[in-house]
Formats: C-alpha cells, sequence, structure tokens
C-alpha cells in the first residue's frame, strides 16, 4: 500500500513536472461520419507540420489530444471543447471543421480564455464568437465574392446561373458569388438548390445543360459530392464552349477530377490551395505529407491544419512559451509567413485569414489533370469581416 | 418539353434500377423471413469496396470485378447468416434492429481502416462512359447499362423464383417453415440461400453505384440506408415486383422532381412516401 | 416490491455521484440525463404502446429550437421556455398522432421516419428563422434561479437531473394507472382492446402526445444548457440513436432508456478518447455483444438472471 503511494506521488510529481513543459492542443474533430475525411486529413496536416518542425517549440513539448465530434452537433462540440479544458487541461483549443461546432466552442474560448485556432469552418461570422480566436483556413466571402467580381469583370462573362448545396455554408457562397457578380455588371439568370443528401446529380445538371447559361457557379460539400457530380457532368457533356463552368475548390479536389477525367477540362475554380502547386515549400509538403498519411495528397483541410499549428508553433515563440490566451492572441495577430500555398496573413484587426486566392482551369500537364492557376488575386481580406468592422466604426 | 420528359423519364428508371438492386434483398428477408436487417447496406459497401480493390489495386476490368463484388456480398451475407442471424430468426424485432445496426456500425470503421474515409472512384470502361445522341437528347451509356443490368437480373430472379424446382422449394420454406420441413424440404438451406441472393444483388449494386453516387465508408448507415427502407416499405414486403416497381417509381419521382420542381429539394420524395404509405400501409404489393 | 422500491432509491441517489465523484464529467452527465428523458420518451410509446418511431427527433429538435428561438428572441428565463417548448411539441405531437396511430409495422416505422425527415427538411429551409446548417447563433441562456450554467456543467446537471427525475416520477405514475395498464393492452392485442371498454386510438394518441412533450423537454433542455441548437437535434441519426439506446437498455421497463442512456453515452465517450477514429467498431461490437448475451435489452437480460418479481 504504501509502496503504491509513493509511486502515485512520484507519477503525480512527474506528471505534473512534465505538464509545465508541454503545451496541450485539444482538438475536437469529426473524425467520424460524414465528414470524417475531412478531420483526418486536417490532422494529417498538423501532424505532418509536427514532423518537419519538431514537437518541441520555445523549450516546450506539443501534445495534440483528439476527440471525436461524430458530426455538424454544437452541443457535443461545446462539450468536447470544455471537457478538454477542464479535464485534460489543454491550453489551446484547434481544429473545428464545421461551422456550428466552430461556434459552439467560440463560447468556450472566450469563457475559458484560451487561444483557438479555427483549421475550417469559413462561415464568416465564426471569428467573432471569440477574441481569442484565429482562423487559418479560409472564408467564404473571401473567395466567393473575389470570384464573383473576377467572372463579371476579367472573366468576361455577361450571365451566370449558381448551383449550391443547399446548407449554410452553400447558401453563403451562393449569396457571396451572386451579389459580387451583380454588383460587377453580371446577371444572374437562375439559381438552385440541391439537398444536402443527394446522391444523384444528373437531373439538376440536366437541367442546367437545357437552360443552357452562359456560365454555371457550383459549390458542394467535399466528400463524395464532388465526385458524384463530376461524374453526372462528363456523362451529360455539358459543352463548355456554350456554357462556362465555375466552382469553388471542392468542385475540382482530385477525386473530382479523376472520375471526370477529360470532361473536367476548362473548369475554372477559384480557391486558395492546391495540392499540385509547384511552390517549393508545398513540394516539400506534399512529400512529408504523403509520407504522414498513408500516400494521400493533402487538400485544403490539410492545409488549414498545417497552416493552423505554424501558426501556434510562431505563436509560442513569440510568448517565450507562454500559453495565457491574451499573450498569445497578441502575438498571433499580424503573424506573417509563407505557406505552401502561398504567402499568408493573420489580419491583425480582425484576427482572420488574409491571402492570395487563384483564379485556376484544369488542363492537362503531362498526361494529368491539374488546377494550373493563371491569376492570383493578392493578400485578399475576408469582405464580410471588413464591412462588419465599417459598421462597428459607424456606431 | 417531350424530349425533356423523355430524358427525365429514362435518367429517374435507370436510377429506380439501381435502388431495385440494392434494395430487393433487404424486401425478401425483411418480408419472407421476417428478418430486420439494417446492415443491408453494409453487403453494398462491400461489394464497392471489392471492385475498387480488384480494379484500382489488381487491374481487372471493370465488367470482370461486377461478378466478384456479386460473390463478395453474398459471402459476407452467408457468414454474417451462419454465425448470428441464424440464432436471432426467433428474436424480437427491436434485437435484430440492434444487431444489425452494430454490425453496420462495425463494418464503416473497418472500411475507414482498411480504406480510409477518402471517397472511392473505380472507373468503368471508355465505352460505357459518355452519352449517345438520340432524337436530340443524349443519353448516358453507362445509365443504358445499367438499366439493361437491372432488367436482366428482375428477369433472373422472377425466372428462377417462380419458374423452377429450386425457387418453389424456396418459397415454401419461407411461406411455411414447418410443412415445408414436413414435405422434406431443407428449409435451413433455403434461408441462406436467399440471404446469399440478397447479400450479393445489394454488393452487385454496390459495385454498379460507386459511377452514380461514389462510394464512402459511411454507406452501411447513410441516406442510402433510407432510400433503400423507402422502396422496400412502399414496395410491400416480400415482393420482388413490389420492389421493382417502387424504385422505379422512387427514381423517377425524384428525378423529375429535382428537375422540375428544383426548389422542393428532399421534400418530394418523403412526402410521396408519406402519400403511398398512407394510400397502402402495406406498400403497393404486399400482402402482409 | 420493497426490494424494488430499494433498488429505484440506490438508483437516484447514484445519479448524485457525479457531483462528489466525477466533477470532472458534469457536462457528460447532464447530456446523459437529457438523452435519459428523451429515451424515457420514447419508451412512453414503443415500450409501452407498442409504437416504433423511427422520427422521434422531430420532437426533440423542435423543442430544441422553441427554447432556443425563446432565449434569442424575447427572454432568457429557462424554466418557462421548457414549458412552452413542451406545450408547442404536444401540439404538433398530438396533430401527426391522428395519423401516426392508424398504422403498425412497418408503415408506421417509415411514415414516423418520414415526418421527422419533412421536418427536419423545413428546419434546413427556414434559414433565416433556423440558422439553417449553421445553427441558431446570437443566443445565451445564462442560468437558471441565479445559479450559472458554467463551464464545469454543475448547474447544467443539475437542472437536467431534476427534469429527468420529476418527468420521471409522472411517467411512472402514469404506467401504473388503468390508463397505463390499458396501453399494454392494447400492444399486446390491438382488437381486443376496445371490446373490453377501452377505446384503443385515443389512448394511444394520448400516448404519443405525452411521449413528445417530454421529448421537447428533453431537446429545450439541451438547448438551455448548452445555448447551441443545429439541424443535429432533428436528423434522423438522433432519431436512430435513441432508439438504439432505449433497446439497448431494454423497452418497456422505465428504467430502460436511463440505463441505455447511461451505458451508451460512457461507452461511446470512452471508446472516442480512446480511438477516435474507429470507436465505432467497439459501439457495435458493444451492441452485438449485448444482443447475443442479454437479450431484450440490458435490462431485459438481467431480468432473467434475477428472481422474478412480485
Amino acid at each position: 500500500m504504501k509502496k503504491l503511494l509513493v509511486a502515485a506521488a512520484i507519477a503525480a510529481a512527474f506528471g505534473s513536472a512534465q505538464a509545465q513543459q508541454t503545451v496541450k492542443i485539444g482538438m475536437p474533430l469529426t473524425l467520424s461520419g460524414q465528414f470524417a475525411d475531412a478531420a483526418s486529413q486536417m490532422l494529417n496536416g498538423a501532424k505532418t507540420y509536427m514532423k518537419m518542425h519538431g514537437d518541441t517549440v520555445a523549450g516546450k513539448k506539443i501534445e495534440i489530444i483528439t476527440r471525436d465530434v461524430g458530426g455538424p452537433a454544437p452541443d457535443v462540440a461545446k462539450r468536447l471543447s470544455q471537457e478538454l479544458v477542464v479535464r485534460d487541461g489543454v491550453d489551446i483549443l484547434a481544429g473545428y471543421v464545421l461551422t456550428p461546432n466552430a461556434m459552439a466552442a467560440g463560447d468556450v474560448s472566450a469563457e475559458a480564455k484560451k487561444f483557438m485556432v479555427v483549421m475550417n469552418a469559413a462561415t464568416s461570422v465564426v471569428i467573432t464568437k471569440s477574441p481569442y480566436m484565429i482562423r487559418t483556413s479560409v472564408t467564404l466571402p473571401q473567395v466567393m465574392e473575389t470570384f464573383g467580381t473576377w467572372a463579371a469583370t476579367k472573366g468576361g462573362l455577361k450571365q451566370s446561373y449558381t448551383m449550391v448545396t443547399d446548407y449554410g455554408p452553400g447558401i453563403d457562397a451562393e449569396g457571396a458569388f451572386q451579389s459580387a457578380f451583380k454588383a460587377a455588371g453580371g446577371n444572374i439568370v437562375g439559381a438552385v438548390r440541391f439537398p444536402v443528401a443527394n446522391p444523384d446529380f444528373s437531373a439538376f445538371v440536366q437541367r442546367a445543360k437545357d437552360i443552357g447559361p452562359e456560365s454555371i457557379f457550383i459549390f458542394i460539400p467535399g466528400g463524395a459530392q464532388p465526385a458524384a457530380l463530376g461524374k453526372a457532368m462528363a456523362e451529360r457533356g455539358i459543352d463548355k464552349k456554350k456554357t462556362r463552368v465555375l466552382g469553388s475548390g471542392e468542385t475540382t479536389a482530385e477525386a473530382a477530377l479523376k472520375s471526370m477525367g477529360d470532361n473536367a477540362l476548362d473548369i475554372i475554380t477559384a480557391w486558395h490551395y492546391d495540392y499540385t502547386s509547384k511552390n517549393p515549400l508545398n513540394v516539400k509538403f506534399v512529400k512529408e505529407y504523403q509520407g504522414v498519411s498513408g500516400g494521400r495528397n493533402p487538400d485544403f483541410f490539410s492545409i488549414g491544419g498545417y497552416d493552423g499549428m505554424h501558426a501556434i508553433y510562431e505563436a509560442l515563440k513569440k510568448t517565450k512559451g507562454n500559453t495565457d490566451a491574451e499573450a498569445l492572441i497578441g502575438a498571433a495577430k499580424g503573424l506573417k509567413w509563407e505557406s505552401p500555398r502561398g504567402p499568408m496573413m493573420i489580419d491583425p484587426e480582425t484576427r482572420d485569414v488574409v491571402q492570395n486566392v487563384y483564379i485556376r482551369r484544369v488542363q492537362k500537364v503531362g498526361g494529368e489533370l491539374v488546377n494550373v492557376p493563371f491569376e492570383t488575386i493578392p493578400m485578399v481580406k475576408d469582405p464580410a469581416g471588413e464591412r462588419r468592422k465599417q459598421a462597428a466604426a459607424k456606431k | 418539353m417531350f424530349s425533356s420528359a423523355v430524358g427525365v423519364l429514362f435518367d429517374g428508371f435507370a436510377y429506380g434500377m439501381l435502388l431495385f438492386l440494392l434494395s430487393v434483398g433487404l424486401s425478401v428477408t425483411l418480408g419472407m423471413m421476417n428478418f430486420v436487417n439494417l446492415a443491408h447496406c453494409t453487403f453494398a459497401a462491400v461489394g464497392g469496396y471489392c471492385t475498387v480493390t480488384v480494379v484500382n489495386r489488381l487491374g481487372w476490368p471493370f465488367l470482370a470485378a461486377l461478378p466478384i463484388a456479386f460473390v463478395a456480398g453474398a459471402l459476407l451475407s452467408v457468414v454474417l447468416e451462419r454465425l448470428l442471424f441464424r440464432r436471432l430468426y426467433r428474436a424480437s424485432d427491436l434485437d435484430q434492429c440492434l444487431v444489425t445496426i452494430g454490425i453496420a456500425f462495425m463494418s464503416i470503421a473497418t472500411f475507414a481502416w482498411f480504406y480510409t474515409t477518402e471517397p472511392q472512384s473505380a472507373r468503368p470502361p471508355a465505352y460505357l462512359l459518355g452519352s449517345v445522341e438520340l432524337m436530340g437528347r443524349s443519353f448516358g451509356i453507362y445509365r443504358l447499362f445499367l438499366t439493361a443490368v437491372g432488367l436482366a437480373i428482375t428477369a433472373l430472379l422472377v425466372y428462377s423464383l417462380e419458374y423452377t424446382r429450386f425457387g418453389a422449394r424456396v418459397r415454401a420454406a419461407v411461406d411455411n417453415q414447418r410443412m415445408a420441413r414436413g414435405l422434406g424440404i431443407d428449409v435451413d438451406r433455403a434461408f441462406l440461400f436467399t440471404f446469399a441472393l440478397g447479400g450479393g444483388l445489394a454488393g452487385l449494386g454496390g459495385a454498379l453505384a460507386i459511377e452514380v453516387i461514389g462510394l464512402e465508408s459511411t454507406l452501411p448507415l447513410s441516406v442510402i440506408l433510407v432510400y433503400v427502407l423507402i422502396v422496400v416499405a412502399v414496395g410491400g414486403l416480400g415482393s420482388i415486383r413490389g420492389s421493382l416497381v417502387a424504385a422505379i417509381v422512387l427514381g423517377i419521382t425524384d428525378t423529375a422532381g429535382k428537375y422540375y420542381f428544383p426548389w422542393l429539394g428532399a421534400f418530394l420524395i418523403y412526402l410521396v412516401m408519406v402519400a403511398l404509405l398512407m394510400w397502402r400501409p402495406l406498400g403497393l404489393f404486399g400482402k402482409r | 416490491m420493497a426490494n424494488a422500491r430499494r433498488l429505484e432509491v440506490v438508483f437516484w441517489l447514484c445519479t448524485l455521484l457525479p457531483f462528489v465523484l466525477t466533477p470532472n464529467y458534469l457536462s457528460l452527465a447532464s447530456q446523459i440525463a437529457i438523452t435519459a428523458l428523451f429515451a424515457l420518451s420514447l419508451d412512453l410509446i414503443l415500450g409501452y404502446a407498442g409504437i416504433v418511431s423511427l422520427g422521434h427527433a422531430a420532437f426533440f429538435g423542435v423543442g430544441a429550437y422553441v427554447a432556443g428561438l425563446i432565449a434569442k428572441h424575447y427572454w432568457t428565463e429557462p424554466i418557462s421556455g421548457l414549458l412552452i417548448a413542451g406545450v408547442l411539441t404536444g401540439l404538433l405531437g398530438y396533430a401527426l398522432s391522428h395519423i401516426v396511430v392508424r398504422f403498425r409495422h412497418l408503415a408506421l416505422i417509415m411514415l414516423t421516419m418520414g415526418f421527422g425527415l419533412l421536418i427536419a427538411e423545413a428546419a434546413n429551409s427556414a434559414h433565416d428563422l433556423t440558422g439553417g446548417a449553421d445553427g441558431l447563433q446570437g443566443f445565451r441562456v445564462p442560468g437558471v434561479l441565479g445559479f450559472k450554467f458554467d463551464m464545469f456543467g454543475r448547474t447544467a446537471y443539475a437542472y437536467s437531473l431534476g427534469l429527468l427525475f420529476f418527468c420521471f416520477l409522472i411517467c411512472r405514475r402514469i404506467i401504473r394507472s388503468p390508463f397505463g395498464l390499458a396501453l399494454r393492452g392494447i400492444r399486446e392485442n390491438a382488437t381486443r382492446m376496445p371490446a373490453i371498454g377501452a377505446p384503443s386510438l385515443s389512448h394511444l394518441r394520448k400516448a404519443y402526445t405525452m411521449a413528445a412533450v417530454v421529448a421537447g423537454l428533453a431537446g429545450a433542455a439541451l438547448t438551455q444548457t448548452t445555448s447551441t441548437v443545429s439541424l443535429e437535434t432533428l436528423s434522423f441519426g438522433r432519431s436512430a440513436d435513441v432508439l438504439v439506446i432505449l433497446i439497448l437498455g431494454g423497452a418497456g421497463r422505465l428504467y430502460g432508456g436511463l440505463i441505455g442512456a447511461i451505458v451508451y453515452m460512457v461507452a461511446r465517450d470512452q471508446f472516442s478518447g480512446i480511438n477516435p477514429q474507429y470507436w465505432y467498431f467497439w459501439i457495435g461490437l458493444l451492441l452485438v455483444a449485448v444482443v447475443m448475451f442479454l437479450p431484450n435489452g440490458i435490462l431485459g437480460g438481467f431480468s432473467k438472471f434475477l428472481k422474478p418479481k412480485n
């Protein structure tokens, strides 16, 4: 009995000594269910960063603790975030694939005063939920408004038909693209929304083909759907000389390109990251990533995880390992770095991501279908965040 | 207008054929053997993943993978029937639900373990892709293929179950177990065969579905299971003809709804199901 | 009987243990209590009236959204919000009950599922009201009776547990009344009961409405204790989960849903803590094992080992 007690005391002392030397990062992710793939890609991105840059920063060991939220379940996300703080004693909250989960966890970050890094959740307003939050992924208005403006100006398009998934991000993307497209002189000739659980896209594609607009704009969530939509488009054979196909990065993600084959040629997308980028930083990242993920290529979830870890590392370096939320958020504001996706920055005022938006066209490069960027809109801020800032300034 | 209607009917019909393959096995096992198998879509997923493996890793042609998908689905259902399900034929419906949901959970984790959570694809040969122009309307070749396979399977099923000696035994076994046993029919084997056939068809359906709806590890408990249940309920338990009609009605409704009334979104399919079931609670062709 | 009573007292005393033994698990305990309440409501119709529902989350979710909307647009006092949510879901349940109780077997299951899916789709479409897939935003329920809903979940658990206990007592009362007895009679033989003077359809409607009220209360409590509402509260997945939980615990035994919720959610928490990516496998194995070794759920299985009651 005595021995046990001694052992326990030693273990406790050792544990607490170690606790001082580690920085725990709690990541509640959707590791099971419909969004499991997004979460595992994000986690692999974070792990790749740690593999490339070591697991020690400012003299402290970095430890990731993951939990499974299972889906868009803010009650669970909030509880797991609370438990990570209360039970596991994490210093930093990170991850968050889905907007409702990030919103709910924002409350925890604000209340418990924990630094929080959103590595995906792309609805603009997420960032307002906690003063200790930064985002290293993308915001929908950032890409979609930029794309809408581009399409109606440099893209030379006068009309568009929008097709989005009938859920939060889809509706936001639709709104952002439409308003920017119209503001730049374009005309929206129609809109359709896909049900969230939609196995077969053929009818929607057929309808778009029969209407025959000058361009169609597509936004669908990642997962199996881009491939299914791609197959339907391939089968219908939309004439791209007549109808330009525009979309977000998911539309021409790796799996979707594979299933579309040559029918994907000439689809134009706006996005912030693609694994085929020849940027030397990216080439190195992809190579390391494949080692971590068992041969998979990274996607935008992965780069969100990677850059999220970078922001955490850099902020910790600046605070010399101090994990106080005020100190970390102070250090993170205005951070600038070269990411595999290109230059990026954390906006010192809105704490949101600032980055290049690339306009890409699907082309054949050495027999492979690749999203080839042909235009870069540099260092775009989240326009919705800017509007919030102006509205606040007026008051 | 006319030509768009033809196109929609055709697409819906082909989609219905796919739903038919995926669900007919469940209708039979649920209707004839009274076994609630919520893990039915696991067989489809197994067929799908087999196809992916055979086509992408071994480099076999897509068409050669289809019989393998059938066998895989059938094999898995035989194993499950022998190990688990046969002990539960007398258990309550609720216990059957729980066990089969448990199996579906386990299968999802297993698929994720072996194939990761990445969406998979297995590309059919080029001659099955693209579309043909007929009367100014393009018809997807793969959907033509799907329709042909579906019709062939239906013919085969109806023939073997209704016009062969073997089919007569199976029907006797499921209609009245005791009587059939008395007549010297091996009821256990008849049940096993029925399960294998249902699982095999689901496996084939899963393989064929990759090109239309994709393949993910969550397939066993995805919206496809909901569609399958709708087909089974609307068609009427245990009725092959019922499943066929229900699947086609559902496929056409879904496609036509999306084409003509896209703003109705997902409502239409559920509204149609509710209406049909309120009209005929036993399903279109159900007897009990 | 006295033994059973003692067991009940012990059970409810045990529900207080998390306050002392596992103070870091109170948020989880609170959500278990809410899930248990939800399962109890399903037990009222499934276990006692034989109505198998695969769309019970409709009531849970409507209750959750009503509570959320009240907190967002009107006031944040939770108990009144709870009551209003209960009344409104009761009305919805009563309306649907006229259709639902006429059907049996697969048609019944599919119709409840259909209504559940339709309501979930409607909530998704009513984006301006519900916030759609992003969840309802912009409200916060600070606390109840001066106690704060904080991060540690002490108030939340007390609130949820109190609600569960209160509803449980009422449900037990109902089940043991002549009305409850008639319900069980209808479950066993729906055609014969009217012959002995029990109007089966109207009884079933009442049971369905009551179950809807209790489910709505559970949903509202989840909203209030977490200050979040999302479409997930209405989802098919939640309907299926609660069915699994009830069957796991044992339907038709009042405590079945409670035991099921504890076992399922603790197992889920532990498995997913150890193995966040593949915990599904272990939960599945648990379900299979329970059916193989403890038919009719955990309580059903154990009651076989124990002496028959009375």
